[in-house]
């Protein structure tokens, strides 16, 4: 379940009390955020749309611990990340957190697997159990056979796979999606988000996106709509939304 | 050694910009220990003078001579064991820039002076029992080819004439820094030959005593001898001695020390550039590292770690050209630093060097690396 009103239970994944996000521009304080509320429960896909400048990706980078909130409180999965120091939150975010960027962000001197083992190499697996995981995880994105092939002899598509696959290799408790579908055609788009909705749906993965795209945003369980620094939840797509 | 992969694949990515990096290394490292060779000749003879003798030289100055029959009474000071003389002779071989240190010694006790140069016991005696013989360094005599029984031809500028020697012996020093280039012959021959006013005047002594603790006094006693005479003494270590050498040559080694710091300032202002250039480069991946949960202090380590294995590669491929390349420079040269060697600990002192630009260079760049704010980079892409 999502739930904007600050109402939700303790049972709640993600729980998101009076956010508040302010920058200084010149002397200018813009408020990007104010007073957000949000409850995302576990295996939820939630999108965000928005007008640019709406406070989307200032709202995923806060629930990602890579930026700190003026005011408010962010707990997931019973840790208070609000307050948390900066190696605290560096490590927190390898255990719970997976990123999906727009430009999909590979190093493009790594091969795909390399690309993909990145987070495990800060785990205590050994090199054997970190190949399974790796070959797991591009497996699920249906790149197991492209795994010694660099990010420049794959296409945009294949790129955000290995992407999806790097974030999910860790098993991370939440996906982080910024634009997913952005840089990608149609086809490519449709892909991305099938292989999204699966590892919702299948693994159980819980996973919030930020989306422009009508077509993208139809995939989720529900969309929430930032305007002005403050969700509004705007529709509860269908359960059985196409896959 | 599960991040060298990564390390790797950053500095492979521009072939181009890593072989120059490293071959600024290379360069600056092999100009270190071509320098490193000249000083170390320059200094050997500190490192190597046997703590327990002294050198007994003209008050007035090295050139001016001193007399033969001081030996006897040198014998008589209290704490002295051994005393042996030595004249520099200054000879040309075949041409002027054929330079070899030509020595006229005492052969009964320059063996036991000078334990550190060995001459197998058959060819020292047949030295010995020749007038006109000479004993050659193995490093002299490899570079002229000469083999004993040769006839050895030099012609005299402080003592004129046409000489002509029997090489009977080689001589190789106990040491690697041992100098093996001196040509050493008779006593006897040469005031043999030497005009009238010349005769029993020798270049200076060496004075072996009971104990180097001793030395002071010793020397004391031996000037005190001798003053007031018109052959004064100046009695020092030979240590002392060879520091005086080393005194006159003084702007020498403040140029070597000035062409090094220049270098490596250079080559720290390169390198610091190029590491920067690569970091910036790479921002967005750095980004994404964190974003993945490296910590800042890995993309500092990262950074730096990169830096010193540019340094690391370039610095002992330059050791290593410069440590194969000495002995060719030292042909070159014509024995004109008889010591041109580079040395082990010149070399560990060179890859320190090289190890600690590296690290420095590396270091501003790998400080912004961490200090990089992920959402602040990822929005710059």
């Amino acid at each position: 379940m999502v739930r904007v009103d600050g109402r939700g239970g303790f049972g709640s994944l993600i729980q998101i009390r009076g956010l508040d996000k302010t920058y200084r521009r010149g002397g200018e304080e813009i408020h990007v955020l104010q007073g957000l509320n949000l409850d995302v429960d576990q295996a939820e896909f939630v999108a965000f749309m928005g007008p640019s400048g709406s406070g989307k990706t200032t709202l995923l980078n806060l629930l990602g611990g890579l930026d700190v909130p003026s005011r408010g409180q962010i707990v997931v999965a019973g840790d208070e990340i609000t307050h948390m120091s900066g190696n605290k939150l560096t490590e927190w975010r390898a255990r719970h957190v997976g990123f999906i960027f727009q430009m999909y962000n590979l190093i493009p001197v790594l091969t795909a697997f390399q690309n993909v083992e990145l987070p495990l190499l800060l785990t205590k697996l050994s090199k054997a159990e970190r190949r399974k995981h790796v070959e797991t995880a591009l497996a699920v994105v249906g790149l197991a056979d492209r795994m010694n092939h660099y990010p420049r002899q794959l296409s945009g598509g294949q790129e955000q796979r290995v992407a999806i696959a790097r974030a999910i290799v860790a098993d991370p408790t939440f996906l982080l999606c910024d634009e997913p579908t952005g840089d990608l055609d149609r086809k490519s788009a449709d892909d991305i988000l099938q292989i999204l909705t699966r590892l919702s749906k299948e693994y159980g993965k819980t996973i919030l996106m930020v989306t422009h795209d009508p077509m993208a945003a139809e995939r989720a369980k529900a969309v929430l709509h930032l305007n002005k620094g403050v969700l509004v939840e705007s529709a509860e797509a269908a359960a059985g939304s196409p896959a | 050694m599960k991040y060298a992969p990564l390390m790797l694949a950053n500095l492979l990515r521009k072939k181009t910009r890593l072989i120059l990096t490293i071959g600024s290394f290379t360069v600056a490292l092999f100009l270190f220990g071509l320098l490193a060779a000249v000083r170390g000749s320059f200094n050997q003879g500190l490192d190597i003078a046997g703590v327990d003798r002294l050198v007994v030289v003209n008050r007035g100055s090295i050139i001016q001579p001193l007399p033969l029959s001081y030996k006897e009474r040198m014998l008589r000071v209290p704490g002295v064991k051994q005393v042996t003389h030595d004249n520099w002779f200054g000879g040309v071989y075949q041409d002027e820039r054929n330079f070899i240190p030509q020595f006229v010694i005492d052969p009964e006790n320059q063996r036991q002076m000078f334990p550190e140069f060995i001459v197998p016991d058959d060819q020292w005696q047949a030295f010995l029992k020749d007038r006109t013989g000479a004993i050659a360094g193995a490093q002299t005599a490899k570079r002229f080819g000469w083999k004993i029984g040769d006839r050895i031809p030099i012609k005299g500028t402080i003592s004129p004439g046409s000489w002509e020697f029997n090489l009977d012996g080689i001589y190789h020093g106990s040491r690697p820094e041992d100098d093996d280039t001196q040509f050493w012959f008779q006593w006897d021959y040469f005031e043999e030959r030497v005009p009238e006013r010349l005769k029993g005047l020798v270049g200076w002594y060496y004075v072996r005593i009971d104990s180097p603790d001793n030395a002071p006094a010793i020397a004391k006693a031996i000037d005190q001898e001798f003053a007031n005479s018109p052959y004064e003494t100046r009695t020092q270590t030979e240590k002392a001695f060879a520091a005086g050498w080393v005194k006159q040559m003084g702007n020498v080694q403040l140029l070597i020390l000035t062409i090094g710091s220049v270098v490596f300032f250079t080559l720290l202002l390169v390198t610091g550039n190029t590491m920067a250039i690569a970091v910036r480069e790479r921002t967005a991946e750095l980004a994404v590292l964190k974003a993945v949960g490296y910590s800042d202090r890995f993309a500092l380590a990262l950074i730096v770690g990169e830096s010193l294995i540019l340094a690391l590669f370039g610095g002992v491929l330059g050791l290593i050209l410069a440590k194969v390349l000495t002995p060719v420079v030292a042909i070159f040269l014509r024995g004109m630093l008889p010591y041109f060697y580079l040395p082990f600990t010149a070399m560990l002192i060179g890859l320190g060097v090289a190890l600690a630009v590296g690290a420095l260079s590396g270091l501003l760049p790998a400080i912004g690396a961490m200090r990089l704010r992920v959402v602040d980079a990822l929005r710059r892409v």
